[in-house]
């Protein structure tokens, strides 16, 4: 078997584990409904961590997530207000999405700015803008939302997909083919593994870098519709210190920080075992929120140690 | 080395001037304090109230006071090629610890010293990590910067938690009171600036952290632990972010884990880019991440004082970072010079 599927074993041990205890803990854990419901809470910051796995992968990092999915999510309250559709809305932020991370793809590689600078400059810029758009909550009210929130796919058992899950699975899907089946995808891990070499065999390090940080940005985007449609509305402060969560995700998810090491599908479940630790922690009901919070930063630490551990051991980032 | 740099005369004033790193935060900042001055005439005036000294060059250091000392720590973990994430969730924990403390009944100046001890600690949990596992450090950080607001809210819990505010003479008075004409902060910050300098510059640690950034391996076999200076690194960090942390705390008397310090660690990180340090490692300037502490204040007082609405804070400070990042790249230099060139010709 390839040892670099260790990791993602790993991840997926201990989301089944998890489960497990749950389902040993408290009667109805062990439901699809439970399962359906962290799918659909947890589809944004899924789908944010989607994006920042290429990031990731590519031995970058993009503070910018979290302000992105507050802008998109403002952007589309106040654009509902000014009478557009919600799809039409969606599209164009998606559109801006990607084109604010293309250009703080451009300045990291033509400006030779580390990435964690600029986009951390994108990260206030974002929030900025947040303000500028509206200080208060605005709800959104169009026909679209209720249909949107109402959508689901019953599921075997009493669980249902709802339809921010599907989307997530969708961009799952498509996340995973741009990883795996395009030469876009390789140069990523590529340049992840080893920028120089990559350079070299002719990887066009400018435009994958662009590239890169265009779909990281297309993903924030999305996460941020999706959250809009989820809370069915925009609130300035919304999506803050996510891309924390989202990077967590990503780490959960096997994914080395370093770059050139991971999969995508590990992201799904990384990102799905923050959402099982919280919905625990509020099935325990006596536990204080402060937990959620612990709890996370143990299991990281745990993780981190174990890949360190396996990264010794099996030689993952080595040639041979 | 760039085409440029060779068709230049050697030894020219003013192109070296302009390569030399110092000068862009320092111009950034006279920029920023001449646009305050334009907008507000009376901008460097300097009053006495109530025996101390009031004005708005005061109010931008004081304010700055936290995340300079911050800013400081962040640029020795900086030096050697690491970050500290955690820094707002150390200011979050000492405060909870002095409100805990408090309740407690414990005598004030002890509650000063295990406060630091406990920022100490956190330095220390950072430090095994980053240099004992060999973890990298900004997901080594990472941890104690998801969990460490947690764990302060626990703390709170420890003595029911409904009523965290506190009264302290003692720790009030470094933070708030003024000795002689002069804020205890700006005292206190110049005499950690003094100290730290001291031991960077007048040992060998500087030296040793520079080493270990720029290459740990060489550095090692050179016979530098490098090991053990990273770990200083991290401890030294997590000491400022407590010095930070109670001054923060004091100032508010009331320990609030969720908000306090939000960001912190970004604009520490943003302090020590803007004066000139690379994420990349092996460079210390303590001065200048000091300035570029002063530039990120003043920046947020100007917009104030200028009548802009405080929203435009983020967006202005962005832009600005922005700005000062771009001209210390060599490559955009390089292009808007050429194009100047091209133009002349």
């Amino acid at each position: 078997m390839n040892r670099h599927y260790l990791p993602l074993i790993a991840t997926i041990v201990v989301f089944v584990t998890l489960f497990a205890v749950g389902g040993g803990m408290y009667k109805n854990f062990l439901t699809t409904r439970v399962l359906g419901n962290i799918l659909a809470d947890n589809s944004f910051i899924i789908i944010a961590a989607l994006g920042a796995t290429f990031v990731i992968l590519s031995g970058g990092i993009d503070l910018s997530v979290g302000s992105m999915i507050g802008f998109v999510g403002v952007s589309m309250a106040v654009l509902d207000r000014a009478g557009w559709h919600p799809m039409a809305s969606a599209l164009l932020l998606i559109v801006f999405g990607m084109a604010f991370g293309a250009l703080q793809g451009w300045i990291i590689d033509f400006c030779e700015i580390q990435p964690f600078i600029v986009t951390l400059a994108g990260l206030f810029l974002l929030r900025g803008a947040c303000f500028m758009v509206t200080l208060d909550a605005v709800p959104l009210r169009h026909e679209f939302v209720r249909e949107f929130a109402a959508a689901k796919i019953p599921l075997p058992g009493n669980g249902v997909l709802r339809s921010s899950a599907l989307v997530m699975l969708g961009s799952l899907m498509i996340a995973v083919a741009i990883a795996h089946l395009t030469r876009f995808g390789t140069a990523v891990y590529a340049i992840g593994g080893d920028r120089e070499s990559a350079r070299l065999m002719g990887v066009n390090i400018r435009r994958t870098t662009i590239q890169i940080y265009a779909l990281g940005g297309t993903y924030s985007a999305l996460a941020g519709v999706v959250y809009a449609l989820y809370t069915s509305s925009g609130y300035p402060l919304a999506g803050s210190t996510l891309e924390l969560s989202a990077i967590a995700a990503v780490v959960l998810g096997g994914t080395l920080l370093t770059g050139g090491v991971g999969f995508v599908l590990g992201s799904l479940f990384g990102g799905m075992i923050l959402g099982l630790i919280s919905t625990l922690i509020l099935f325990n009901g006596s536990l204080n929120s402060a937990w959620i919070m612990i709890s996370s930063g143990v299991l990281l630490f745990a993780f981190i140690v174990m890949h360190r551990f396996l990264v010794g051991t099996f030689n993952l980032r080595g040639t041979a | 080395m760039m085409v440029a740099d060779v068709l230049r005369p050697r030894g020219a004033g003013l192109p070296r001037l302009r390569d030399t790193r110092a000068v862009w935060p320092v111009l950034a900042l006279i920029a920023i304090l001449v646009f305050d001055w334009v907008m507000v005439p009376n901008f460097f005036q300097i009053r006495v109230v109530e025996g101390r000294l009031f004005g708005n060059v005061i109010d931008i250091l004081y304010r700055a006071t936290p995340t300079a000392l911050v800013s400081l720590g962040m640029a020795l973990v900086i030096g050697t090629k690491g970050i500290d994430l955690s820094v707002g969730s150390t200011i979050a924990i000492v405060g909870a610890v002095i409100s805990w403390r408090i309740h407690a009944g414990d005598p004030h100046i002890v509650i000063l010293f295990e406060a630091l001890a406990v920022a100490v600690v956190c330095g220390i949990w950072n430090g095994s990590l980053v240099a004992g596992l060999g973890i990298q450090p900004i997901i080594a950080t990472l941890i104690l910067m998801v969990s460490g607001r947690g764990i302060g809210l626990l703390i709170n819990l420890l003595y029911g938690g409904t009523d965290p505010s506190f009264d302290s003479p003692l720790l009030q008075g470094l933070s708030t009171g003024h000795l002689w004409l002069i804020p205890t902060r700006l005292v206190v910050g110049a005499v950690l600036f003094v100290a730290l300098w001291l031991v960077i510059r007048r040992t060998a640690l500087g030296l040793f952290i520079e080493a270990v950034g720029g290459n740990a391996a060489a550095a090692d076999l050179a016979g530098v632990n490098a090991r053990r200076i990273i770990f200083v690194a991290y401890v030294l960090c997590g000491l400022l972010a407590g010095c930070a942390g109670v001054i923060l705390t004091a100032d508010t008397h009331t320990s609030d884990p969720v908000s306090v310090a939000m960001y912190i660690e970004l604009d520490a990180i943003l302090a020590v880019v803007i004066g000139g340090a690379s994420l990349g490692g092996g460079r210390i300037y303590l001065g200048l991440t000091v300035i570029g502490a002063l530039v990120i204040q003043a920046l947020t007082t100007s917009i104030l004082i200028s009548g802009l609405r405080p929203e435009y804070n983020l967006i202005v400070k962005s832009v600005v970072v922005m700005i000062v990042l771009l001209l210390q790249s060599r490559n955009v230099r390089h292009h808007v010079t050429m194009l100047f060139q091209g133009r002349r010709r």
